[in-house]
């Protein structure tokens, strides 16, 4: 079980929250203008790291707002939590 | 090799069972093989299996970072069953069924496969008109699928709860009797033994830690133990092949997850068939030695940590032990995960990607134990032909691109 620290109510257990995968994917602007390639690139394509991995979470049970959470895929560790808009932290691993 | 028979049982009886040859060689990688696979779980093996013997190509070599069968190949529910929606997996799985229903005899291996039956059950009327769509595309394939009422669960299964007040009330199941179990360390032991004996190097705590490439053509991989040379490189590493896919700079549309399962402390027999369903993500069957193997859907969130959350076991459990209410007394032993490489449609990618000489067998998500002979006998002919055969044609990576994507997901009951 995650402990994980939603910015707006604090640290919550992970059955309050819901995943939403990988942060900072940009819907695109003119999507009558993407390619074949482009569409499978923002719908099904995934950095699906291993290791440090930037990735959304919605408290589902709690405040109902999306967040962005910076994590070990490894180790599970949650090194930081940031609100969307922000920039995600420096990379110091 | 020798071959595993009762006279050669009772002549090894002579001398205290002393003298058996070992079951595979332990042998040093060479510098130079035609077909390198990398990953020793079931599927690796079983495609250097059927290289050598359906392609003869000589010289093949399976590299694993671990141990033969210590990956997802070891941490499955040793579920084999071919009820599948859709025709492209339809005919992929029912063709490795097939294999299995040989495969004991054909790696002299007693794989204890059991065709004990696998009811997979409708909670509401809607689980009861996706259970009637699929049985109807499952014999239109000439597959084996039938509809059973509660009462007909009752008699097969005494212990289970189709009280209609019950939490989740049993309306109907599909019922595939040639389904069932195997056991899955018999599976990767028996596959290394016959790709062993057939030739193929299979090289344990060997890493693969890049591949070489030149113009756009696989040349070799780099392993923890040098650089090895191959004519073709075939990955077949499930959850981390987007960790390899990125050495040779591909993506793939994967996404890892955690998938969890537990076993009970040994007892009577209860329970002769696995019983599922869709709805509550849960399976469960009893195995030889009495344990109840239960299995649990996907983890939320992506994870290479080998490593589940517990809430997602005990939605899993909770659900088994209102089917059947008298397991609510059973401890559970162990629990533990495998980490699984989900792909968006719930089916597989088998075949050829943009680097030539470099092929892909990945994104089995929580199905590949059952699929791991016919998937390696796809395989091997996708490697040694350099196209894919006409059952793995429409699990390309391209159908991502041109949308001809196989939606196995929740409409074939299949378990997540």
């Amino acid at each position: 079980m995650l402990l994980i620290e939603c910015p707006w109510c604090g640290p919550r257990e992970e059955s309050e929250f819901s995943y939403s995968g990988e942060a900072h994917i940009v819907r695109p602007l003119q999507p009558e203008e993407l390619s074949d390639e482009e569409w499978a690139d923002y719908l099904f394509y995934r950095k699906n790291l291993r290791g440090r991995y930037l990735e959304q979470w919605n408290h589902a049970a709690g405040c109902r707002r999306f967040f962005n959470a910076e994590r070990d895929t490894v180790t599970n560790e949650i090194k930081s939590v940031y609100k969307p808009g922000e920039s995600p932290p420096e990379d110091d691993s | 090799m020798q071959k595993y028979s009762f006279l050669n049982l009772a002549r090894n009886a002579l001398s205290y069972h002393e003298n058996w040859q070992r079951a595979w060689r332990s042998p040093e990688p060479k510098s130079d093989y035609d077909v390198v696979i990398v990953g020793g779980g079931g599927h690796g093996l079983a495609t250097a299996y059927y290289l050598v013997k359906e392609h003869q190509i000589g010289r093949v070599a399976v590299l694993e970072k671990g141990f033969v069968g210590g990956g997802n190949t070891g941490r499955n529910t040793e579920i084999v069953r071919s009820n599948y929606l859709w025709d492209e997996a339809a005919h992929i799985y029912e063709f490795s069924l097939k294999l299995w229903e040989g495969l004991t005899q054909e790696l002299n291996f007693n794989l204890m496969f059991s065709q004990r039956g696998l009811l997979s059950l409708g909670h509401t009327l809607q689980d009861l008109r996706d259970i009637q769509r699929r049985i109807n595309a499952n014999v239109l394939n000439g597959i084996d699928s039938e509809f059973v009422t509660p009462e007909q669960i009752k008699e097969m299964v005494p212990i289970i709860d189709i009280s209609p007040d019950a939490r989740y009330p049993i309306l109907g199941a599909s019922l595939q009797r040639r389904g069932g179990t195997a056991r899955h360390d018999a599976l990767a032991w028996g596959l290394a033994r016959a790709a062993d004996s057939v030739g193929v190097d299979i090289i344990q705590n060997c890493e693969v830690t890049g591949i070489r490439r030149e113009g756009g053509i696989a040349r070799g991989v780099e392993t923890s133990r040098g650089f090895i040379k191959a004519g073709k490189v075939g990955c077949v590493t499930a959850g981390n092949s987007g960790v390899i896919a990125a050495m040779a700079g591909l993506r793939l549309p994967l996404e890892s997850r955690p998938l969890q399962a537990c076993v009970s402390e040994p007892i009577k027999p209860v329970l002769n068939m696995v019983v599922m369903s869709n709805a509550v993500h849960a399976y469960i069957s009893q195995t030889d030695r009495g344990e109840l193997l239960c299995g649990a859907g996907v983890d939320s969130y992506n994870g290479y940590a080998q490593r589940g959350s517990p809430s997602t076991l005990e939605h899993a459990l909770s659900a088994i032990v209102e089917i059947f209410p008298r397991f609510s007394r059973v401890r559970m032993l162990r629990q533990w995960a495998g980490t699984v490489d989900t792909c968006p449609d719930a089916c597989p990618i088998i075949g050829l990607t943009p680097v030539k000489g470099l092929y892909f067998n990945c994104g089995w998500g929580t199905g590949g134990y059952k699929s791991t002979p016919g998937s390696g006998w796809v395989f091997a002919y996708t490697i040694a032909q350099d196209r894919p055969h006409k059952l793995n044609e429409p699990f390309s990576l391209e159908r991502f691109t041109t949308g001809h994507l196989i939606d196995e997901h929740g409409a074939a009951g299949v378990a997540h």
